[in-house]
């Protein structure tokens, strides 16, 4: 039985810092792409108004972009300080994307992120347009590994425990870089930071076009944003569709909660538009549903039975009776490593380890497990708070489906060069915080909806944290909270004192101590003004 | 993968760890040395922006090292990685902090003109340098002697220690020793950035006194080693080749010689102190001279001296535990499986050689003195 404080204190705080992280990280992944996009206009064409795009939306980036590297670094170490156990237990496998990562991809992009603010006339403006694309491939490839080793805690292929070490060890890289889940999670997620870039941009201009401020640099950016945003947005629902695909085939707990289904339907099975799902009754109250819908996302056949929560719960006790086995063959196997039957049991059922250490949570020895235990044991196997799931996800596909609309009707204008329909100019610019709720509501579905798993089927939650006490970790999760709250309200001062400051000023006063106005590229805004 | 055998692999690891702890001492040690002597070195508006556009540039690509040696202990030293960070806690935590603090005091210390609020961004600033230095020197000194933990049937590691325990006399001088080395690196870098004003003078002459410091400290830390005899050996068979399983061998204390055993056993690994040693002599005599850049390279060298003493000294361990002595982690012990193993050194050897170029090149690109001239150009400075 394990210390509960404990396990709760230690699982907010790595929420918390890594929803905090995952502010500024799809803003990153956004905003240096369209970076790339602009300066590479400006070394086509020549003309400078698209060098001062490149300057003035380079400030918003870097004020973000040093965010998003302190509070990233926090994660690399949190899983030694607060999740040892699980480091110990598949270090082996999920060690090497994170390590390939800083490798590949994290030096590249912080070591180019000074070529791009240092650089400008210190190489030549091909040179650097190189470089800021190699900046934008940095972040891109940092959040593959990121994703192949979170698509491998979904989804844990090309392992095995081996007991000599107590641990999980790698069996094939292959299958771990080649895993669908983490292809799927990358291109979805990676398009979700696309599109806040985007949204980023284009709210931002919007608001300069309402005050009538740097239209044509307004303009540009919205031309650039709201293409990008909208080919985003599609390819996020499209994948979106892809991930359901594949939870379908191997998460099928999470699709079910997503659903809130309890029993499983008669194929093809319907989607649930709207709800309540209710934990206590196991029911989900006042549904709309939508025939068909569900069975083919999560299938692609009209055949196919999508499995309910509750057939679910009741597969899991076969698992867990399995479990207890693996876990007294492992028992054996400790002391006596060449015992041939304790080896052959373990050989049989070892897949099921992991819902054997499942029961840890609730009895010392898994074979005191009385029935009721386990039936309380295979209903811990899906996650507690269904709504949270059900209603993240909602909101999160409507967040999608809104922004295609709203790039789809920008980008039409936009090349109409119609920019004076204020309605739309307003909703552009009070679009703003919906695609970081979508993308946070993102993180909960994947990550809560894995619960009460951190490698799915294989290592509980409760089983991977630090021996610490719960003082510990609840000093130092106040500690994270108050520095990241303090570094937030900073960062968001600065952010919009250079946004309200606007291109036309923002660019002269970078760090100066005196105001220099009669820089030429200002110049060049004030040209294209007039 | 049968190329190399696992024992092999373990000492090519066991190097590697050291190749990029080191890399992250030299590269990132001058600037979080940079950092943490600027309030001091720079008296006037100019001179503190002078002193952060030196390392402006690249430090942030230079902050990537403690990324990479982090994230590759975890994948080839899963174990170290578990028990290290979760049995020092606070401290790692405290290290942590520093480098969440330093990106942020980089990108908004200059974005006001307010003087108060770039006093206080400065000092913050200065902080974010001394603790990754300072907690990493503790975290040194207190493996040097031991951590008390032990490990149970599961593999899974208890700190019995407490807290205080870890602010100990000589995790306090290696603490220090870390503090004023890197510091003194960071003022020899300084000396190559800035041109010849009060600014170099007093870069100089604190980096100067900070060698002194940290040559003193140096041998007294040794001195400690050799009289107080702490130090481990492994008593029973060398599972160099066995799966990575810590419990299956016995330790006891070194004895008449401790740590230095390994120095004693074989004379000609000397060198490594001597060159820490003398690096530091050299360092401090020639700081500020007319070729800087040597000087930073032997000041380097001096990095790669220290470090690699405390290394080979404690070969084979990684981890020793001084109240659990079996499960000490060591090299033959708390490695990644053979196969993750050997995949990370392929990666190792394709991208180490990628990193260093284009770290070249960017060093290459924004090579060149510093003025206050330069701090007018908006196009090449950002802080």
């Amino acid at each position: 039985m394990e210390n509960d404080a404990l396990i709760i204190l230690s699982r907010l705080q790595f929420a918390i810092t890594a929803l905090y992280h995952f502010i500024f990280v799809p803003l990153t992944l956004g905003l240096s792409v369209i970076i790339a996009i602009m300066e590479t206009v400006y070394v086509m064409t020549g003309r400078l108004i698209w060098r001062d795009m490149v300057k003035f939306w380079g400030i918003l980036f870097g004020i973000n972009f040093a965010m998003g590297v302190a509070t990233g670094i926090t994660m690399e170490f949190q899983f030694g300080t607060n999740w040892a156990y699980y480091s110990h237990y598949v270090g082996d496998i999920f060690g090497i994307p994170l390590a390939i990562e800083g490798m590949m991809a994290f030096f590249l992009e912080a070591t180019f992120v000074g070529v791009f603010f240092f650089g400008w006339n210190r190489i030549s403006p091909v040179m650097h347009c190189i470089s800021t694309w190699i900046l934008a491939l940095g972040t891109n490839l940092s959040a593959f590994w990121i994703l192949v080793a979170n698509g491998w805690m979904q989804h844990p292929v090309g392992s095995y425990f081996n007991y000599d070490t107590m641990r999980m060890e790698l069996s094939s890289f292959f299958d771990i870089l080649f895993n669908p889940v983490a292809q799927a999670k990358f291109v979805h997620t990676v398009s979700a930071g696309y599109v806040v870039g985007s949204m980023f941009v284009l709210s931002l201009s919007c608001y300069y076009l309402l005050r009538g401020r740097c239209k044509d640099f307004a303009k540009r950016s919205i031309v650039v944003a709201s293409a990008f945003g909208l080919a985003s947005a599609l390819s996020v629902v499209v994948l979106g569709d892809e991930s359901g695909y594949l939870e379908g085939e191997v998460q099928k707990v999470k699709l079910a909660s997503i659903e809130a289904m309890w029993e499983t339907e008669k194929p093809p099975a319907s989607f649930t538009l709207f709800g309540f799902p209710d934990m206590e009754t196991k029911t989900t109250k006042y549904k709309i549903e939508i025939p068909y819908v569900l069975g083919l996302i999560a299938t692609r056949s009209l055949d196919t039975p999508v499995m309910g929560l509750k057939d679910l719960v009741e597969k899991h006790k076969d698992n867990i009776a399995q479990g207890i086995r693996a876990y007294n063959a492992l028992t054996i196997l400790k002391t006596d490593k060449t015992n041939a039957s304790a080896r052959a049991e373990f050989e049989e059922y070892g897949k099921n380890l992991g819902y054997g250490l499942l029961l840890k949570h609730f009895v010392d020895d898994p074979n005191n497990a009385t029935p009721e235990i386990i039936e309380q044991a295979a209903w811990y196997t899906i996650p507690h708070h269904i709504w949270l799931i059900f209603w993240s996800f909602r909101v999160m596909v409507a967040c999608g489906f809104y922004f295609i609309l709203l790039f789809a009707l920008m980008f039409w204008n936009a090349s109409k060069r119609n920019f004076d329909k204020k309605w739309l100019l307003k909703l552009g610019m009070l679009s703003l915080p919906l695609p970081w709720v979508a993308a946070e509501a993102g993180w909960v579905v994947a990550e809560y909806g894995r619960q009460p798993w951190v490698i799915e089927g294989f290592l509980p939650t409760s089983f991977a944290t630090s021996d610490l006490s719960t003082s510990q970790v609840a000093i130092t999760l106040a500690g994270f909270i108050l520095l990241y709250s303090s570094l937030l309200v900073v960062e968001l001062y600065l952010m919009r004192k250079y946004i309200r400051k606007g291109p036309e000023h923002a660019l002269a006063s970078l760090a100066g101590p005196n105001e220099i106005t009669d820089k030429p590229f200002v110049q060049t805004i004030k040209n294209n003004e007039e | 993968m049968e190329i190399l055998s696992y024992d092999v692999l373990r000492i090519i690891w066991w190097i590697l760890l050291g190749v990029l702890f080191i890399g992250f001492s030299i590269l990132d040690g001058f600037d979080l040395g940079v950092a943490a002597s600027q309030p001091f070195i720079g008296k006037t508006d100019n001179e503190r922006r002078i002193i952060m556009n030196t390392v402006g540039p690249i430090w942030e690509g230079n902050q990537s090292w403690i990324i990479l040696a982090v994230g590759a202990t975890l994948a080839a030293w899963p174990n170290l990685y578990a028990t290290a960070f979760s049995g020092l806690y606070f401290i790692v935590i405290l290290a942590l902090l520093g480098f969440i603090l330093r990106p942020v005091s980089f990108k908004y210390r200059s974005k006001k003109p307010e003087a108060k609020w770039r006093r206080n961004w400065d000092f913050i600033f200065s902080l974010s340098g001394v603790f990754p230095i300072f907690f990493f020197g503790l975290i040194v000194g207190n493996i040097i002697q031991g951590i008390p933990f032990y490990l149970d049937e599961n593999l899974k590691s208890y700190y019995t220690g407490s807290f205080i325990g870890m602010f100990n006399p000589f995790a306090l001088l290696c603490a220090f020793l870390g503090l004023f080395l890197f510091v003194a690196h960071g003022c020899n870098y300084l000396t190559i950035r800035v041109a010849d004003t009060p600014l170099r003078k007093r870069a100089t002459s604190y980096g100067r006194v900070c060698y002194l410091i940290a040559i003193v400290l140096f041998c007294i830390a040794g001195f400690w080693v050799y009289f107080s005899k702490m130090g481990y050996m492994i008593t029973s068979v060398i599972p160099a080749n066995q799966p990575s399983n810590p419990l299956t061998k016995t330790v006891e204390l070194a004895g008449q010689y401790g740590w230095l055993t390994n120095y004693i056993k074989y004379p000609a690994m000397m060198i490594v102190p001597i060159v820490g040693f003398l690096g530091m002599i050299i360092g401090m005599i020639f700081i500020g001279s007319k070729r800087p850049t040597i000087t930073f390279i032997i000041s380097s060298l001096a990095l790669v001296g220290v470090i690699g003493t405390f290394g080979l000294g404690l070969f084979p361990f990684v981890l020793p535990s001084s109240t659990d002595m079996a499960s000490s982690l060591t090299v033959w012990d708390a490695t990644s499986s053979h196969m993750t193993l050997f995949l990370m050194l392929i990666v190792v050897i394709i991208f180490l050689p990628i990193i260093l170029f284009y770290t070249s090149w960017v060093y290459y690109i924004v090579r060149g003195v510093i003025t206050e001239k330069t701090l007018e150009d908006t196009d090449n400075i950002a802080y």
